[in-house]
């Protein structure tokens, strides 16, 4: 496609005035600013830079972190294969290559007259209704042969979104089990009502009674963040919503955003109230952008309700207002530091903690990173007390949790838990069977073995931010280490080696055993790169990218050895293939000229 | 520098350059008087210093150079069968180095460049004796064609670290280089 000429400046001059030149919502301005001519051209990169004095290197170096944001032109229909390993078992592969043909063009490229790009992107969070894919960011579920034909017409008689059939961006929920939260019917300001009327510290003391932990993962206590947060010196205070679910299997948040965003709001100015905070972020991961205009209508209701806004509900002093931040495709920006970070407008590079968002967050003040889910719980809380919401779950993890499942089973989709269900009693409920393994907590989780069936989801067992992928026996768990492993090795950030240069390597390894090219010394060399990308990686992306791999090598080592050719080594290429050229050139086919790949036996 | 335990037996070494400079051979000689210290401890098999042809059963390799050519293959696997231990010795044996430079070219635009376009060459053709050994595709770090056990890296290391290393194995150490060894500069 040939390059666009640039647009009038027009537009771009009024985005920039209606984000103050602020240059920490660069990130917010280049997302805006794509969506001029579908790219960045570099132009509109230099124009920026000057408009917020940032240098220009500064610019480009944002512009290429994200996946989604393009420095070079794309097509006017960009389709985004989702590609997680629940995609993949669904066929998403055979159906991106049956597009691509359709429309004569080849992966990863734009096509001769610029209509149309087709790539993979990451798990777009659509695995219960997959497999799915992006068409200049809205999402389409449930793709099968016949969709893809018609996708491939629309696009090739140039149709707008807008006239495209709407039931194919109709995203279910798929909510199959409810429990104290999915089960909560409230009215918009009922929750913050009753904190409010407990008073501050008496709102803080129900969130310690009710022992809730954090749902994104690392299940840290919620009410110690809040309280350090409201400790810290800094006035200005922070609440941040962490919406950018990218884990792959995970898709609570997303529900949770479409069904209760009241509950959600509710929750962050529940914690604006017992810390003291002035302004609120969601930051909403790039994928869901399609929720957007309905969560800002929320919003604005909200603030027509005087739930958000100055003073309120009448408590003077009570100021907190939402603003909604996207993210553009980077998973590690998951990682609470890398997207406050994000939010600043910068590449989402982790930052070294201490200091912890709490006392040096957003811009460096106190900040709350909570998760979706956990900011929704909040509003039971408010409503039930603390000791009510601690009644439920298991010692050491008060509550329900939300689960997405997906994978091999009958009813994919949404389902609520108290803490301590079962492996074996969530995989009767969503109809599983003759199931192999399943994938907990998402790619950075941990796969359990049919003879862990029994354990419990909570977080003195099995921790989990929601994922559970379910494999039944058809399925490779090779194949499935090997996908999460291509997931590490494109979303490290490349900030520090061990993960840059440790992914890629593991990545290498796994792909050698793959092409038939595997050895014993191999695997001696991954459980040294597990070792290594575990104890010596930055953040937590680089120590959990090895996760898949040592799981699955303990628990389902035959998948590996059976693709062994060699005991001992083997190298990943051919070397007499190595030699064709040179054959070619000399026009030598002399046994000297030859080379036997495998080595004849030594001594 | 703390004194080396004598193993029971002088240990048998071998030490070969495959697509290198020598550097990393002339480092080795760096090690000044712990020479003879070492020709106390160990016996040489092939080496550029005894020049045996063939590589015996040994203890320990040292291997110079990337792998560059089919001959460089046989070498390396010669040495892979008869070394116990074998050790990338410098950044081309790590990496590739210097060599690998070539690989961002094709083998023919490389070859023709400098047998048939160079300038004042008449008639020039690409070597074709079957007495030479063929060039591969691409120059590869010998961890690439055969297993290693040890990396040894710098351009070339120096004589300090490859004493340090030759001594921890010999004595039973776990050879591990640490700061000032391994520094660049």
């Amino acid at each position: 496609m040939s390059a666009l000429p640039p647009s009038p400046a027009a537009p771009l001059e009024a985005l920039l005035r209606r984000h103050g030149h602020d240059p920490s919502a660069l990130l917010q301005i280049l997302i805006e600013a794509q969506d001029i001519d579908g790219w960045l051209p570099a132009p509109t990169l230099t124009q920026i830079a000057a408009a917020i004095k940032l240098p220009r290197a500064r610019v480009e170096g944002v512009a290429g972190f994200y996946s989604f944001l393009y420095d070079r032109p794309v097509g006017r229909y960009r389709v985004l294969f989702s590609d997680n390993i629940t995609d993949r078992m669904l066929g998403n592969r055979a159906l991106m290559d049956a597009l691509c043909r359709k429309l004569w063009v080849e992966p990863d490229k734009v096509s001769e007259d610029g209509l149309v790009s087709i790539a993979t992107t990451s798990c777009t969070g659509l695995c219960d209704q997959g497999p799915a894919l992006l068409v200049n960011g809205r999402a389409i579920g449930q793709l099968n042969h016949r969709r893809i034909n018609e996708i491939a017409e629309l696009i090739r008689q140039q149709r707008p979104l807008e006239q495209w059939p709407t039931e194919y961006f109709q995203i279910d929920d798929n909510i199959r089990r409810r429990d104290a939260l999915l089960q909560l019917d409230m009215l918009p300001g009922a929750a913050l009502a009753a904190a409010v009327a407990r008073g501050r510290e008496g709102w803080l003391a129900e969130m310690q009674a009710s022992n809730l932990r954090g749902r994104g993962g690392a299940g840290f206590a919620t009410a110690v963040k809040w309280a350090s947060a409201r400790n810290a010196t800094e006035v200005r205070k922070v609440v941040v919503c962490n919406a950018d679910e990218g884990e792959p299997g995970t898709f609570k948040d997303r529900v949770l955003l479409n069904t209760c965003a009241d509950l959600v709001f509710e929750g962050m100015t529940l914690a604006a109230w017992a810390v003291g905070a002035d302004s609120g972020f969601l930051y909403l991961r790039g994928e869901y952008r399609y929720l957007r205009p309905q969560l800002e209508a929320v919003l604005a209701r909200r603030r027509a309700a005087g739930l958000l806004g100055k003073g309120i509900l009448g408590e003077a002093g009570f100021d907190f207002d939402i603003a909604i931040h996207l993210g553009a495709g980077a998973y590690v920006c998951g990682e609470e530091t890398a997207l406050l970070e994000s939010l600043e407008g910068k590449r989402g590079t982790p930052r070294i903690r201490p200091p912890f968002p709490v006392t040096h967050g957003y811009l460096g003040r106190p900040t709350v990173v909570n998760n979706v889910e956990t900011l929704a719980k909040t509003c039971l809380i408010a409503l039930e007390g603390g000791t009510a919401f601690a009644a439920t779950g298991t010692a050491q993890s008060a509550g329900t949790k939300l689960l997405s499942i997906s994978g091999d089973c009958a009813a994919p989709g949404i389902y609520e838990y108290p803490f301590g269900v079962s492996i074996a009693r969530i995989l009767e409920d969503c109809g599983a069977s003759d199931t192999q393994a399943v994938q907990v907590g998402g790619a950075a989780g941990i796969c359990l073995a049919a003879y862990e069936f029994q354990r419990r989801i909570a977080y003195e067992d099995v921790p989990t931010a929601g994922a559970f992928m379910i494999f039944d026996g058809s399925r490779d768990l090779f194949e499935v280490a090997r996908a999460f492993v291509h997931f590490f090795a494109h979303e490290s950030c490349g900030f520090c080696t061990p993960c840059r240069v440790g992914t890629a390597l593991l990545k290498g390894f796994m792909d050698k055993l793959n092409d038939g090219h595997g050895a014993k010394a191999d695997l001696a060399d991954i459980d040294w790169l597990d070792r290594l990308l575990k104890n010596a990686s930055h953040c937590g992306l680089g120590s959990a990218a090895p996760n898949p791999v040592i799981d699955t090598l303990q628990k389902f080592r035959p998948a590996y050895e059976r693709r062994l050719v060699s005991l001992d080594f083997e190298p990943a290429f051919d070397l007499d293939a190595a030699l064709a050229e040179a054959r070619q050139l000399t026009a030598r086919d002399d046994p000297g000229a030859h080379l036997q790949t495998h080595e004849e036996d030594g001594r | 520098m703390s004194a080396v335990p004598a193993p029971t037996r002088k240990l048998r070494v071998a030490t070969t350059s495959l697509a290198g400079c020598f550097g990393c051979h002339m480092s080795f000689l760096d090690i000044d008087e712990h020479l003879f210290e070492l020709v106390e401890l160990i016996e040489f098999d092939r080496s550029p210093l005894t020049d045996i042809k063939e590589v015996g059963p040994c203890d320990i390799g040292l291997i110079e150079g990337g792998v560059c050519n089919a001959e460089n293959v046989h070498v390396l696997r010669a040495f892979r069968r008869q070394c116990k231990t074998l050790i990338a010795l410098g950044a081309c044996a790590v990496n590739g180095g210097l060599p690998a430079q070539r690989n961002h070219l094709s083998l023919s635009e490389c070859l023709r460049e400098v047998y048939q376009f160079r300038p004042g060459l008449e008639n020039g053709q690409i070597p074709n004796d079957p007495e030479l050994p063929l060039p591969l595709d691409k120059v590869r770090p010998i961890h690439e064609v055969v297993r290693i056990d040890y990396f040894l890296p710098g351009c070339p290391p120096s004589g300090p670290a490859i004493w340090k290393f030759l001594t921890d194995l010999i004595a039973g150490r776990t050879p591990r280089l640490t700061g000032g060894l391994l520094h660049y500069d």
